[in-house]
């Protein structure tokens, strides 16, 4: 089929005894090598290796080689590597096809002789379809030099202040009222046991007082349009009701609030406390400026209020009950995902009896007991006053679960042993743990595993099945199967905490699909490679930090903010950045000026020329998915590196010899 | 012109072993086999993936040539409605698919030949498994052999 002047090279990789293993590497080289337009097929241990690469580099100075197909691993993998290879060696990038037959062959099959069948075909049609590859030109995007930055919890404040430190323009979007997130709401973190506000609330700070730093708390991203280095952001900020510039968080119009005591639900206290309809957040909250409810403000509920708050606030005038929301727009070259992770609702997990029995807990609740700042002091009480005697903590609630989630959730093993050594500091009370599998991997998480044992924690290796008010008022009893006495126990506690798992926030998906981002299994966001590109995305600009790709705890999350700050800095000081050039074209004699292709076209990249009366693509715009090629009923619409020609050629050399 | 029994068809279907053309988009499905093949999952070597970057890129006539040159079966894999990568490729997909089904049943390609499946970069075991069924089924039907076209008959009293 290949017309005369082919001087194909083809290059069989065993990458080690991964494809080797399972396709006769050698039988594939010497078929190959009988195809036409063949000049030289060679097998080699490791194609992408530099003496790999240096073969290929060799072989197309030496036998003038015009098209190369490398038989390897995914093209998601490798393709660039050997494109840069054939570039270096003076050969056109584009003249290059390469063959999945790790992935899509040795690893999924089993026969031998059925994997080497398959890769044989698979060679055959690169070669046929190599051929009428054309050189092409790689298209450049400018880069756009600011960055985006979504969610305020501390990966997106720590990927914010890395690149503000760098000198980068930074809008960091945060749906709450204030950044923080979750690490806001723990008492102390593990396993060195600092205090989570005294490490993070210096960050929050500095997220305020950087002046490239652009914070829109209560704001949403409601759009996104554009591509990597030019995305166009659109950003909803809700009314706060309380003009931030004006506001200078002295608290006067909570304390002056027709409301004298609190009535309302405190979000941040999860509940466990009351606030006013005004309120800022909590005492650390950036920005200091306060935010009024209008569910609960009287003022917004019949318009009758005395409106103390706007009196209490006098000049500043910062009080403004008429405000409405805004949208900003804005141009970012990157953007960061830091959107993080809600816990599991314990109502899912029936029989640990959570909304039923007052006296069972999430340990978020709990983390806000203790903590010096919450709705207590600090005191660790029960519903009904009294101190806990005794507390039994359950691992592993709602994670490695059929029925809630699958996955292990990382940090709970941790968190737990954290609560079990600060409630048993703080009130002395019997503590055990219920772990089906203790998981403390992390630089000095055994040895706090350890000396919290040693500290009198009861460990119970078990999964507990059920709890049920004991006879005397007020305990709760835990059925367990203690599995390393092998008998079933029944534990009497005052208080049960209820270590929920971690997991995509309910509305992850509505946000994936604004990003044009992929999902794992799970729900999580997708990586562009689990192991070598785990803050990348598939969507060319688009990183992610922090929980959004999966559990992890306060260090992981950080160095992953800090390596999507370094990823988003590479692009935008690189200024520019290359494009596939699979765009579509239009042979103008063939269009009949049908306009079939324009409708399809979702990036209105096609636009339909008055005077000509024909198509044109706008090749800035033109992302190259090819639809409006497959409808174009006169095959005017083509489109670079997937021509009809060569997908025909690939089909019909596939199942040739049938 | 004798029909083959369901019995000898049967017998000559043991060793026959389908040929499968699968058009793959570049973002979630081709991605599915990549994952089922870091997985490690098994599945049946009849397929042979072409990747195109969106299942909007699949032109009915790629199809048609596929069955032309002697393919027991078509499979599209594209992303899940809302998913793909350029927006509304796969909607495109599916419009053209739906049409090409009915049309290629009428040139006598049975169903179970041709396929549209949505398959997310998350769903390797899904892949998996619809390779492993579709495989099933065209073994089933047997060697694709295009239908000679009706003759005309005239209507005698």
């Amino acid at each position: 089929m290949n017309p005369a002047g082919a001087r194909i090279g083809v290059y069989v990789c065993h990458c080690g005894t991964n494809i080797a293993a399972t396709v006769n590497v050698y039988a594939l080289t010497e078929y190959a090598a009988t195809l036409a337009g063949v000049v030289i097929a060679r097998e080699y241990k490791y194609m992408c290796s530099d003496p790999g690469q240096d073969l290929l580099q060799q072989d197309i100075r030496e036998y003038g080689l015009n098209r190369l197909v490398v038989a390897a691993c995914s093209p998601h993998l490798h393709e660039n590597t050997f494109r840069k290879a054939a570039e270096e060696a003076g050969l056109n990038p584009f003249l290059f096809h390469m063959v999945n037959v790790r992935e899509h062959d040795s690893w999924v099959h089993t026969s031998r002789e059925a994997a080497t069948e398959k890769a044989k075909d698979l060679v055959r049609a690169a070669v046929h379809r190599v051929f009428l590859n054309r050189p092409l030109e790689r298209r450049q995007v400018p880069i756009h030099p600011a960055v985006l930055v979504v969610g305020g919890g501390i990966a997106g404040i720590h990927a914010a202040l890395t690149l503000a430190a760098a000198g980068k323009r930074v809008y960091l979007v945060e749906r709450e009222p204030t950044i923080g997130g979750h690490m806001a709401r723990f008492d102390k973190t593990f396993p060195t046991l600092d205090c989570a506000a005294c490490i993070l609330t210096p960050k929050m700070t500095a997220v305020k007082s950087y002046p490239n730093i652009t914070l829109w708390t209560y704001s949403e991203v409601v759009a996104v349009e554009g591509f990597v280095g030019q995305y166009r952001v659109t950003v909803r900020r809700k009314p706060r009701y309380v003009i931030e510039d004006l506001c200078v968080g002295c608290l006067e119009c909570v304390e002056a609030c027709v409301f004298k005591q609190p009535k309302f639900a405190d979000e941040f206290n999860q509940g466990l406390s009351k606030r006013k309809p005004i309120y800022l957040p909590f005492p650390q909250a950036v920005p200091q400026v306060v935010v009024i409810d209008p569910e609960t403000c009287i003022e917004f509920k019949s318009g009758k209020c005395k409106k103390t708050c706007v009196e209490a606030c006098g000049d500043r005038q910062a009080i403004d009950f008429t405000q409405k929301e805004q949208i900003e727009t804005t141009e970012v070259g990157a953007i960061i995902l830091a959107t993080g992770f809600q816990t599991v609702h314990p109502r899912r997990i029936p029989y640990y009896g959570y909304g039923v029995y007052p006296n069972v807990y999430t340990a978020l609740e709990v983390e806000r007991l203790i903590n010096a700042s919450g709705p207590t002091g600090g005191e660790l009480r029960l519903r009904d006053g009294r101190k806990p005697r005794s507390v039994g903590i359950i691992h592993c609630v709602g994670s490695r679960d059929e029925h809630t989630n699958r996955w292990c959730s990382r940090v709970c093993c941790m968190y737990s042993l954290k609560l079990a050594h600060l409630i048993k500091e703080k009130t002395g009370a019997e503590v055990y743990n219920f772990y089906i599998d203790m998981r403390t991997p992390g630089k000095a998480f055994e040895e706090f595993y350890n000396r919290v044992a040693e500290e009198g924690v009861r460990l119970v290796r078990g999964k507990v099945a059920d709890v049920f008010p004991g006879e005397d008022n007020g305990t709760l009893i835990l059925r367990v199967e203690d599995t390393l006495l092998c008998q079933v126990r029944k534990i009497p506690v005052d208080m049960v905490v209820l270590a929920t798992g971690l997991e995509p926030k309910a509305d992850a998906e509505e946000v994936r699909r604004l990003f044009n981002i992929s999902c794992s299994a799970g729900g999580f966001f997708l990586e562009r490679h689990p192991k070598l590109a785990p803050v990348a995305t598939f969507t060319d600009g688009i990183f992610l930090a922090g929980c959004c790709q999966g559990p992890k705890d306060i260090p992981d999350s950080v160095a992953q903010a800090g390596a999507a700050a370094a990823e988003a800095m590479a692009l935008l000081d690189a200024g520019s950045m290359e494009l596939e050039p699979n765009t579509a074209y239009v042979i103008e004699e063939a269009c009949s000026g049908c306009k079939t292709c324009v409708g399809l076209c979702p990036f209105n990249a096609v636009v339909f020329h008055a005077h000509k009366r024909k198509a044109v693509v706008e090749e800035v715009l033109c992302k190259g998915c090819g639809t409006c090629v497959a409808a174009c009923p006169s095959g005017a619409m083509r489109q670079n590196l997937f021509e009809d020609e060569q997908i025909f050629e690939e089909v019909n050399a596939l199942l040739c010899g049938r | 012109m004798s029909e083959t029994s369901p019995s000898s068809a049967e017998s000559a279907n043991s060793a026959f072993e389908p040929k499968i053309v699968a058009f793959f988009c570049n973002w979630c499905t081709y991605l599915a086999a990549d994952l089922a093949g870091t997985s490690r999952l098994r599945y049946a070597p009849n397929i042979r993936v072409v990747r195109v970057m969106c299942s909007g890129r699949v032109d009915p006539q790629f199809v048609l040539d596929a069955f032309a040159q002697g393919a027991d079966g078509v499979l599209i894999g594209g992303c899940h409605p809302g998913d793909c990568h350029y927006q509304e490729g796969n909607y495109k997909a599916l419009r053209r698919f739906h049409l090409l089904r009915r049309t290629l049943e009428q040139l006598g390609v049975e169903p179970e030949r041709f396929r549209l499946e949505w398959i997310s970069a998350a769903e390797a075991d899904r892949l998996r498994t619809v390779v492993n069924e579709m495989v099933e089924q065209v073994r089933a039907r047997g060697p694709f052999r295009p239908k000679a076209a009706p003759q005309f008959q005239e209507v005698t009293a």
